[in-house]
């Protein structure tokens, strides 16, 4: 199929950018977006232009790494993808596809579609673990039973890949589903009890800090985000967060 | 808990209670006005107990109006640093792919609310104040005195189509706001989801039947008078 | 005697590692604050490398190319992670587990480096469990396992099909409990594009700062590469696209044997290539072949018919079909090791049975397990004379609850459903047992500079079990590193910050920049992607699943060949100093180039078959076995450590002589 892209062109960080315009053909259908993006890459370094710069590392929807904004949807129009898994074959011959970068103020674009999510990971080190000490001699493993339910509850949260989808997609970027999930992870296990006042108000501290905007609830994250997230976690992340605030 | 209502959550807590209290009231508005259309007397009777006792109107009275300030100024607040934090607006944005025009359009409904409130509050609220807290009379009654003047007003503001359109309009927004507002109040609350589920069917009629109901008494005044 | 030192401890296996704990020096805390080390790569093994030397005390610097450590490539393993814990009760221990390993990995590991792995198995599984790391579990609440294939047991813990993710997520979290106390400096987008070595010993690295383009200097004590395979040398492998050899390869040239690179793992069941605008291939886990069944039809007119879209595979009746692993390996069946089911898989291509247009596919079949477990859930239900239809309901929703994510994954990418149809698989370049040599302590032959994790060549042999490399990098990482770079860091409490100012740093940076400014300014007329396909398609065709002298010969000249071209017409667009994923992959693939030749070098020199090295000439010619790989244990049972010399082909073969004295050479026979 031929296609027409926009796509977002922005030299630095510092550069303004601006949405240029690009064909490609003879694209199959069993394609994968990516490989597409490869095309008109392979096409543009031929023709001795700037090939477009994006993430993208494992292809196999993981990594987290991959952030297009595709039509007006992060990851595209596909439902529990991301952008490497998502096929040509959800496109027509003929369409025009826009592609921006995932946008909010907390991923500033560092060039044409890579943003830097820098902001995810000081969240993460403002609370996203449980102290324990790697001395050989923990308990054992099977120590404290956990209810298969709340393990694989736990399981559910913690599936989170870092994307952003849910920040991209929020009208208010706000990054509460990917905070919801990680707090949920440990709030969920009997091992992420000791630290849980600390943790949900040092990590919900650094997400206001990090300039976020705030949850309206219009569930928008869990639509687009490739791994299912649940709105629960955001709303266990607000219980998490009030009683954490009543103990002190 | 001194930083809790400056972080993001402590916000939707605190949007999320006004909002709870905010639709307690339109219950309880709601319960008084229908009796209009069954009992003129009984709506008199309700209508004057609530505009003249103490409790009512020293204490409820100015907790809603806090309430009222309170859901709007934040609900603005929040909109703003919203909108800060996405300085490059998407080029094509595919909303309705994953959210309800109603979740996205907040803020727009709830100024249609406002500015029927602005309205509401000139056409009932002003008034009020100034029969009872200004010109002093307390009695409830009509000038001429024959019974109380609260249905008699209440008919007379329906009459003018075009305040009666402005109603039905600002009620349809409100339904709007409501089928939003009900269910996320809950869920900013930290309701879990097996409970959710249930109030959901609850927050859907409520969203429907009250704002309908009041639309059902200004056009039942409307075309009764 | 060979230069080479394995440096094993003496005394009984089963205590060696204890013993050897107990005496090693140690370096007290005030010390260890003086101490810097730089860690390169952040997956599993480095991860938590990173994470446990910051939580001793050192200062831990950690390099990755990705926008954040929890990106790392360890992230994509599905199936699960072994260890001796023998919760099942199914007489699994620390010996067996070992055993297994040695036996796996076609006698061709160091015996004592696999029994310390078997040992500090059970304390990986604590030590997650205690960070959080939500194992699948039963309904009593205690941890599940499953079993892979090679094994007679089932000491598989897994986290859905995403324990990789889950495994790396917890050594994240244990690195942000360090970066947070200010113990790691992460550097995220960074790429190792050198080793600074002063007076033999490795002492920084040259980084380039992948979105300025800035090329930094980061002096250490210690370095310690934990940067992963080099499966991409093939171009289309299950690897990450950013995954590459450039850490482990340039401390190859900077003086770290390089050891068994022909020691590939093809992992057999991967979606098959769809055309030639592949970029990747995405891996289904092993724990398919628990309940998946893998066919070809038996005669060739039902295999054109399948081509030509005359017939689908379901109409085939059960003896149209050919379950070769069954027939095979009656033992083993569908769970033979991934290079025997490989091998089979292409076997049976090669005869001209592959199920799909470019006749590289064999079936999976989850038909027969989906008819199982339903009847045994209709037992379980009480359901008498369930419909066949009620069976296969009752029986998808058991297959979908252990693989629901792999068949969506499946689906998809392929547009067909596994429920219905069989899936199609094909083997796929995975993982790579070969790597930088290193010591019972995990150094190199650079003083200073250790390898962990698939980056270096140690516990795996020829061939690697399923569900052993998280084992390793986590034990390398949590409980092997941590103790023993002690022993060489407790002579460096004297040294003191470590300057990067001096010539050894000046002219490693130059090196670096002077081959940026080459790749920036060689106006060439084909992109890095154009060489990395034809290196590839060379090293898929002449050193992949099957080997002989004759192709590795060709592979060696052609490859040498294709770099010449590369480093005359290669075009890399953009500038030095900016972000260039292009200029990154230049630099990437112009190591492979390197790396592959290397690599058919050394799968010429093992005239043996083990493992995932096959060769042609050596087969067994009769018997039970006819057909089956040939090992020659008295002149291969060594390890080829590889010495550079400035050009690959010139490299120089040292040999570790490799002894077993807890295990019996055996064939390893599946059947």
């Amino acid at each position: 199929m031929n296609l027409t892209l926009k796509i977002w062109r922005q030299k630095d960080a510092q550069s303004k950018g601006k949405m240029v315009d690009y064909k490609v053909t003879e694209i199959s259908e069993h394609m994968s977006f990516l490989e597409m993006m490869d095309v008109l890459n392979e096409q543009l370094i031929n023709t001795g232009e700037e090939p477009v710069a994006f993430d993208h590392d494992c292809r196999e929807g993981i990594c987290g790494m991959c952030s297009m904004y595709i039509n007006g949807e992060a990851h595209g129009p596909d439902r529990g993808v991301t952008t490497c898994q998502l096929h040509m074959r959800m496109f027509k011959d003929g369409d025009t596809i826009t592609i921006e970068p995932f946008r909010a103020k907390a991923f500033p674009v560092l060039k044409d579609l890579v943003v830097d999510r820098g902001a995810f990971d000081r969240i993460q080190h403002a609370g996203g673990y449980i102290s324990v000490n790697t001395s050989g001699n923990t308990q054992d493993a099977n120590a404290i039973p956990i209810s298969k339910h709340a393990a694989d509850e736990a399981m559910d949260a913690a599936t989170c890949i870092g994307c952003g989808a849910c920040v991209a997609s929020c009208k208010n970027s706000s990054a509460m589903l990917f905070v919801g999930a990680k707090v949920s992870q440990y709030a969920l296990l009997p091992q992420g009890q000791v630290e849980a006042t600390d943790r949900v108000k040092n990590m919900v501290a650094q997400m206001d800090l990090e300039g976020f905007g705030n949850c309206t609830n219009t569930g928008a994250c869990e639509v687009e985000c490739p791994k299912g997230i649940s709105l629960e976690n955001i709303a266990r992340m607000n219980r998490e967060f009030l009683s954490a605030n009543i103990k002190g | 808990m001194s930083g809790f209502f400056k972080s993001s959550i402590g916000r939707k807590y605190a949007m999320a209670l006004s909002a709870l209290f905010l639709m307690f009231f339109l219950l309880q508005h709601f319960a008084i006005n229908i009796l209009s259309v069954f009992s003129p007397n009984a709506f008199n009777e309700a209508s004057h107990f609530m505009g003249t006792f103490w409790a009512v109107q020293y204490l409820l009275q100015p907790v809603l109006i806090f309430g009222v300030m309170y859901h709007f100024i934040m609900g603005f607040i929040l909109e703003f640093k919203n909108r800060q934090a996405r300085v490059v607006k998407y080029a094509k944005n595919n909303g309705a792919a994953n959210s309800s025009w109603m979740s996205r359009n907040m803020i727009y409904s709830g100024l249609a609310i406002l500015g029927f409130l602005v309205l509401h509050f000139i056409d009932f609220w002003l008034p009020e104040i100034n029969t009872k807290y200004i010109q002093g009379d307390m009695s409830g009654l009509l000038a001429d005195g024959e019974g109380f003047r609260y249905y008699e007003e209440l008919t007379h503001k329906f009459v003018n189509p075009l305040r009666v359109g402005a109603y039905v309009l600002a009620f349809v927004f409100l339904s709007l706001h409501l089928m939003h507002g009900f269910s996320s109040a809950f869920q900013s609350s930290g309701v879990s989801s097996m409970r959710k589920q249930k109030l959901q069917a609850f927050g859907k009629a409520y969203a429907i039947i009250i704002p309908l109901g009041f639309i059902f008494i200004a056009l039942f005044h409307h075309f009764n008078h | 005697m060979s230069v080479l030192d394995s440096k094993v401890p003496k005394g009984p296996l089963k205590t060696k590692w204890t013993d050897y704990k107990n005496h090693i020096d140690l370096v007290n805390p005030a010390n260890k604050r003086n101490i810097d080390v730089i860690v390169v790569g952040t997956g599993l093994a480095g991860g938590s490398a990173a994470a446990t030397l910051a939580e001793l005390g050192y200062n831990v610097k950690t390099f990755c190319y990705q926008d954040s450590p929890r990106r790392a490539h360890s992230i994509a393993a599905q199936g699960g992670i072994n260890a001796a814990k023998n919760y099942q009760g199914d007489g699994d221990s620390t010996y067996r587990l070992f055993y297994d390993t040695v036996k796996g990995g076609d006698y061709r590991s160091r015996e004592a480096n696999v029994y310390r792995l078997a040992e500090v198995s059970a304390n990986i599984i604590d030590q997650c469990v205690a960070q959080g790391v939500p194992f699948a579990r039963d309904y009593g609440g205690l941890l599940d396992n499953r079993s892979f294939g090679g094994v007679l047991v089932s000491r598989t813990f897994y986290a859905k099909g995403q324990t990789g993710q889950q495994l790396l997520l917890g050594a994240y979290s244990a690195m942000n409990r360090q970066i947070a106390r200010g113990k790691i400096t992460p550097f995220n987008r960074h790429e190792m594009l050198d080793v600074v070595k002063v007076d033999g010993k490795a002492r920084g690295i040259i980084a380039r700062n992948l979105v300025t383009g800035e090329i930094e200097r980061h002096s250490a004590h210690a370095v310690v590469i934990a940067s992963g395979g080099y499966g991409n040398v093939y171009f289309l492998s299950t690897n990450a696209m950013g995954s590459n050899a450039t850490a482990a390869w340039k401390i190859h040239k900077k003086g770290a044997f390089f050891a068994n690179p022909c020691y590939t793992q093809i992992h057999p069941t991967c979606i098959p290539r769809s055309g030639d605008y592949q970029s990747k291939l995405t891996l289904m886990s092993e724990s398919l072949r628990n309940d998946g069944r893998i066919w070809v039809p038996k005669n060739m007119d039902d295999v054109m018919a399948i081509r030509e879209g005359k017939k689908k595979p379901t109409d085939l009746s059960e003896d149209e079909r050919d379950y070769y692993l069954e027939r095979r390996y009656p033992a083993f069946g569908n769970l033979v090791p991934r290079d025997v089911a490989s091998r089979a898989a292409k076997e049976r291509c090669d005869a001209g049975y592959g199920v799909n247009a470019t006749g590289e596919a064999v079936y999976l079949d989850f038909a027969s397990a989906i008819e199982r477990y339903g009847k045994e859930q209709a037992k379980i239900h009480n359901i008498a004379n369930a419909s066949a239809d009620k069976i296969y309901e009752l029986g998808a929703a058991i297959v979908k609850a252990k693989y629901g994510n792999l068949f969506q994954m499946y689906e998809k990418i392929v547009d067909q459903d596994p429920y219905k149809t069989p899936m199609m698989i094909y083997p796929a370049v995975h993982y790579t047992m070969g790597g930088v040599w290193v010591d019972y302590n995990l150094m190199t032959t650079v003083d200073g500079l250790y390898c962990i994790g698939e980056a270096n060549f140690s516990d795996h042999g020829a061939n690697r079990l399923g569900a052993s490399a998280l084992m390793q990098g986590l034990a390398d990482g949590y409980f092997v590193l941590p103790y023993t770079i002690g022993d060489y860091l407790s002579h460096e409490i004297r040294t003191g910050k470590i300057p990067t100012d001096t010539p050894e740093f000046d002219a490693a940076e130059k090196e670096v920049t002077d081959k940026i400014d080459f790749f920036v300014n060689n106006k060439g007329s084909h992109s890095v992607d154009y060489y990395h396909k034809k290196l590839g398609k060379i090293m898929w065709d002449k050193c992949g699943m099957s080997r002989n002298a004759k192709g590795l010969k060709e592979a060696m000249v052609e490859i040498k060949a294709l770099r010449e071209d590369f480093y005359k017409n290669v075009s890399v667009p953009g500038a030095a100093n900016e972000l260039n994923a292009e200029l990154e992959k230049a630099g990437r693939v112009a190591d492979f180039l390197e790396l592959g030749e290397l690599f058919a070098k050394d799968a010429l020199e093992r005239e043996e078959s083990c493992g995932g090295h096959f060769r042609e000439e050596s087969v067994e010619l009769d018997g039970e076995q006819e057909g089956e790989a040939k090992r020659n244990d008295k002149e291969f049972a060594f390890v080829s450590a590889w010495e550079y010399k400035g050009e690959p082909g010139d490299a120089v073969l040292h040999k570790e002589e490799l002894e077993f004295k807890e295990i019996e050479l055996k064939q390893r026979s599946y059947k």
